[in-house]
This record gives structure tokens, sequence and C-alpha cells, in this order.
């Protein structure tokens, strides 16, 4: 049943450029969407294995400054006349870069901070995005710190035996942004549906007793945090190449709390969740702008998610599907043993 | 005599200055079913929190057929056929009974990520497998009729069976089974022993703790009695029942000429 419920949210989403043409629509949905993938990431750890970073902003950030310093290239000076000099690359290969840095970097977090749990572990996150903010801030040779990379290329694709295609208008950047929403959500379907995912739930429910029965901790935590890290990398990426001018704002803890609402209030642990929850919250300053002052915009805001959260507690999505019986209520659903419980959770 | 599969050699875990195990020397051999008992505090959850890595013993070794198990991880020692089971935390109550044994068998399934991930075939072949015996096993314990639901809104008996068949998922060809009776009616106890005896059958060497005595006595090929971190007594039920120190350590003395007559009734 999640299953059609899935392809008629992705075919409404296919559709939205038919019938959506104000370009300053189509940007809040663009940008709205490259924080939805972020979420989506949050929501890996969050959500699936009971961990929440609180500077999941930095995985982000990374794959946007990586993606953007390979497509500019850069010289920078290491040691006396010793300068490191890259020349600029294809910003797809900057988008592959971004990827797999993030998701390196989420390795070694991941290995240094998984020996800590609950609110240590949070300290550990914030830390990491605040170190790498200051990082980015002040190493004006290689970022220039404040001033910003600017004039970042778009995003160019090779289509096979039809040239190259360079994504400069919204509307393609709708469809790049909407492609990689997919793939990480298929990625990460498959991922928690696996026997990995069901050891991260495991740990989640009942670390010791997941232990016990053979699930290595260490492991399962951090190749949750790598794919989060990575998946939230090219987001970042994507970031960069659309709106084409990054700084350190970029890291912004407030950004980390705005994928945190996203997923909260969608449903963390759901699948769809951090896509409800982020259009919701994606798109409400851009509904809110126009009718009421910036003050009011802020405390709607606030009020929305207060009642969310008051009216469902578990997220819009677990909440909606207990009610309308799709998911797994204790004790009230039935269904046969060889039907794999699993695709119905989604 | 069968090899010997647990042995626990001179072991002592001290807590700062308390002394929860003193010295502890015990064996388990193949298809034996051995039962730890002994008063409240006596050391028992300790010793098997030893056995299976969760705490690092003071001084001495623990031994799984030949494998010295010092400084190896839990799920390191899971991984050599050693699983527990759990006093009060025994399932994942936020799942259905059904995924709780699919966790269970964790140890079975490992494919690699990218395998899982584009669901090649070896993985779905291994994923079909795993549900059948999954399905396998709930029908074991006999909660067919409650596979779907989660195994929190289970009553306390149940919650110890599916604890019982998510340590079984993993394989085990020992199993420490700790209180897997406390919470169960009397006939829900019947029905466990028989469970602990078919599973010796098929090869499983079995260690209790248990407080339900008549259940040990019936159930045990051997027993060994802790009080206050020490092996006060050891030997098969018939020898226990009737031991004098095994009554003191549980009643005290001056009750020894009752709990006599009452234990031989037992």
């Amino acid at each position: 049943m999640s299953r059609i419920a899935t392809l008629i949210g992705l075919a409404l989403f296919l559709s939205v450029p038919l019938w959506l043409t104000d370009p300053y629509l189509l940007n809040a949905l663009i940008t709205t969407g490259i924080f939805i993938i972020g979420a989506m990431s949050l929501n890996l750890l969050l959500g699936f294995t009971g961990q929440l970073s609180l500077g999941h902003i930095a995985f982000f950030g990374i794959g946007a400054y990586v993606s953007a310093l390979t497509s500019l290239g850069f010289d920078v000076p290491i040691y006396g006349d010793f300068h490191i000099v890259h020349m600029p690359w294809p910003p797809i290969a900057g988008f592959g870069l971004a990827i797999v840095i993030a998701g390196l970097c989420g390795y070694l977090v991941g290995r240094l901070s998984f020996r800590v749990r609950g609110a240590y572990f949070v300290i550990v996150t914030i830390s990491f995005a605040e170190v790498v903010r200051l990082v980015a801030l002040n190493w004006v040779d290689l970022t220039q710190g404040p001033l910003a990379l600017t004039n970042i290329p778009s995003i160019t694709v090779g289509l096979p035996g039809l040239g190259y295609l360079t994504l400069k208008t919204k509307l393609q950047n709708y469809y790049l942004v909407l492609t990689v929403a997919a793939i990480a959500y298929a990625l990460i379907w498959r991922l928690v549906h696996s026997h990995h995912g069901r050891a991260m739930r495991g740990l989640m429910e009942n670390e010791t007793l997941a232990t016990a029965v053979g699930i290595d901790v260490t492991k399962t935590l951090t190749l949750a945090a790598v794919i989060s890290a990575a998946i939230a990398g090219a987001a970042g990426s994507l970031y960069a190449h659309y709106i084409r001018i990054i700084d350190p704002d970029v890291f912004a803890f407030i950004s980390t709390v705005t994928m945190v609402i996203m997923v909260v209030s969608g449903g963390k642990g759901s699948l769809a969740g951090p896509v409800v929850g982020g259009v919701i919250f994606g798109l409400l300053p851009v509904f809110l702008r126009p009718i009421m002052p910036p003050e009011a915009q802020w405390i709607t805001y606030g009020v929305v998610l207060i009642v969310i959260l008051f009216v469902m507690p578990r997220g819009i999505v677990p909440s909606l599907a207990t009610r309308l019986g799709l998911a797994r209520a204790g004790g009230t659903r039935r269904a046969t043993m060889a039907e794999p419980t699993v695709a119905e959770r989604a | 005599m069968a090899d010997t599969v647990l042995r626990v050699d001179h072991v002592a875990v001290h807590f700062g200055g308390l002394v929860a195990i003193a010295d502890m020397n015990f064996h388990v051999a193949e298809g034996e079913i051995v039962s730890l008992i002994g008063p409240n505090g006596a050391g028992k959850t300790t010793a098997f929190n030893v056995m299976t890595g969760f705490l690092a013993p003071t001084k001495g070794a623990v031994t799984f057929r030949g494998t010295d198990l010092s400084g190896r991880k839990p799920h390191a020692i899971a991984d050599l056929g050693l699983i527990r089971t759990f006093q009060r935390t025994s399932v994942f109550p936020n799942d259905t009974v059904y995924d709780n044994v699919l966790m269970g068998l964790h140890r079975q399934g490992k494919v690699g990520l990218a395998a899982a991930i584009l669901g090649l075939p070896r993985a779905r072949a291994l994923e079909k497998a795993q549900r059948a015996r999954a399905a396998e096993l709930v029908q074991w314990i006999g909660l067919e009729a409650r596979a779907n639901d989660l195994a929190g809104s289970l009553s306390y008996g149940e919650q110890r069976l599916v604890g019982v068949a998510l340590a079984l998922a993993a394989q085990p060809t020992m199993l420490l089974l700790d209180e897997p009776v406390s919470g169960m009616n009397a006939s829900e106890t019947h029905t466990f022993v028989q469970l602990i005896r078919s599973l010796r059958d098929r090869g499983v060497t079995i260690l209790l703790v248990e407080h339900d005595m008549p259940m040990v006595m019936s159930v045990s090929d051997r027993i060994v009695v802790l009080n206050y971190g020490r092996i006060i007594a050891e030997g098969p039920p018939d020898e226990i029942r009737n031991n004098p120190a095994v009554i003191e350590a549980y009643l005290g003395q001056g009750a020894k000429d009752v709990i006599r007559e009452v234990a031989s009734h037992a």
C-alpha cells in the first residue's frame, strides 16, 4: 500500500512544473527539495538508529565546498613556496567527490563519536559542525572565507549521443533535484529493509540485546553515518551548483534545526516523513511571507510545529498511517506470515 | 565424558570494593543442561555478563570451545555461537514477533551493502531463506498467532519465548538463559521445560539461571550453587536437594529439617 502512495507522490512531484510556472515558487521548491534530501539523510540516523546528530549540516556544507572547489579550482599555499594547485574539473566530478568526501567525514565522525551515546553524541556532532564552519571561515586561501566562493558553474550532464547539457534553468534543476531525491529515497528504502536496516533498528530499540545476538554496534552505526553523510554531501553539492555562491553561513546551526524539524514533524523512522515534513516547513515561510510581517511569520511557524506535534506526536506520516489502518498498530493488523510485514512499514 | 564446551577458570569480579564473584570455577560439557542457582545477589547474572563479554572479569578467564573469551566484544562472542537471553529486556518491543526473530537471524544473513541495496540475486535468496526460517522459528515456539503483533504488547511469558526464539535464530551451539521462566504460569513453564529438552536434543548445550526450583530440579543434569560470589555446591539435582550447605544458603540455619521435607516433595 505504501508503494502505491510512494508512486502517487512521485507522480505528483513529476507533474509539478506542468501546473506551476511561477519561477519564484519553483525556486522555493528546488531549495526545499535540496533540504529534503538533507532531511532524508538525517532521518536515516535519527529515525533508524536513534542517534541525534545536531551537526548534520556539516556534511551538507562539506559537500557544497568540495563540489564548488573541485569545479572552480584552487591554488593554496601550504608551506613556503609549496602550493597545491587544482585545475577546474567538470561540476559532475565535484558532485561525485562531494559524496565521497562527505561519506569519508561521516566515517571519521562515526568512528570517533559512536563511543558515546545520547547527549554526548549530540555534543560531539555540534562541535564537529562548528569546527568545520570555523575552518571554512578562516582558511581564506582555500575557501575565500566570508568573501564566499562565487561563480560556481552549473552542473553539466553528458547525454549519450546528444552532447552535453548544462542545467541552468529552474525547470532543469527541479528535475535534477527530484532525480537525486528519488535515488536517495530508493537507496534508504533498500537499506532499511535489508538486514543492515534491521540491525540498525535493533540497536535503537535494545542495544544490549542486539549485541547479544551478534550485531556489531560500531560497524552498524558507522555504516549509517557514512551513508547519511554521503547523501547530505550530495545535497550540499546540488545546493552549491544551484545557488552558485556559498559562504560559511552554509554551516549555520539553524539549518540543522530546520532538517530536524522536517524529520520530526513528518515522522522520524518513516521514509516519507522527511518529505512530508520538508514540504510543509520548507514552503511555509514562502506562503507566510506575503501575508504577514516577519515577526508573525516565525511565530506562526512555531505554532504550526507545536500543533502538529501536539496532535500527532509521532509525526504526520506514522500518525496518519495508523489512523488509516495501514501501519503496524500493535495487535490490530493481521497479515499472513509469508507476506513480509516490513513492506508495509514504509 | 563429553567435551567441555564452556570453562570458567578462577573468575573473580570486583566492583570497586564489592566482591560480586570471589572465585568461580566450573565447566559445562557438550549436550548438558546445567543450572546456576543461588539466592538473590549471589552473582549469577554477573557470571552471565562475564561469560558473554558484557563485563570484563577482574581475574580469571572464560574459555568457550577452546577459545579464550577475554577482551572479546559481545557480538564477537555471539559469532562464536555462544548466545544469551536476558532477564528483563528480552525483546525488541517496537517490532513484531516475526521481525524480532528476523533480527536474531542477523548473524546468518550477512550480505554486502551493495548486494543488499541493489537487491542482487544472492541477497534476495538469502532474505527469502531468512523469512522462511523466521516463520519456522515463530511456529516452533508456538506464537504464530501473534507473529504480527508488537513484541512489547505480549505477555511476560510470551516475551520470554520470543527472547528464546531470537536467541535460537542466532544459531547458538550453547545457550545461556537468564531466568527464562520468570513470569510464566505453571503450564507455560511446563511447555518451556519441554522446549529446553528438545533444544538439547538438537545439540544445543544449555546453561540457565533460574529461581523456579521445581523447574530447575526437573530439567537440569547438573546444578551449580552460588552464594556470596562463591560456588558452594555442585552436582546432580538429587545431591543438591539434600546438600546442607545449599539449604542453609537459601533459608539460613535451623530451617534444614523443614526444608528437607519440602524439597523432597518438590
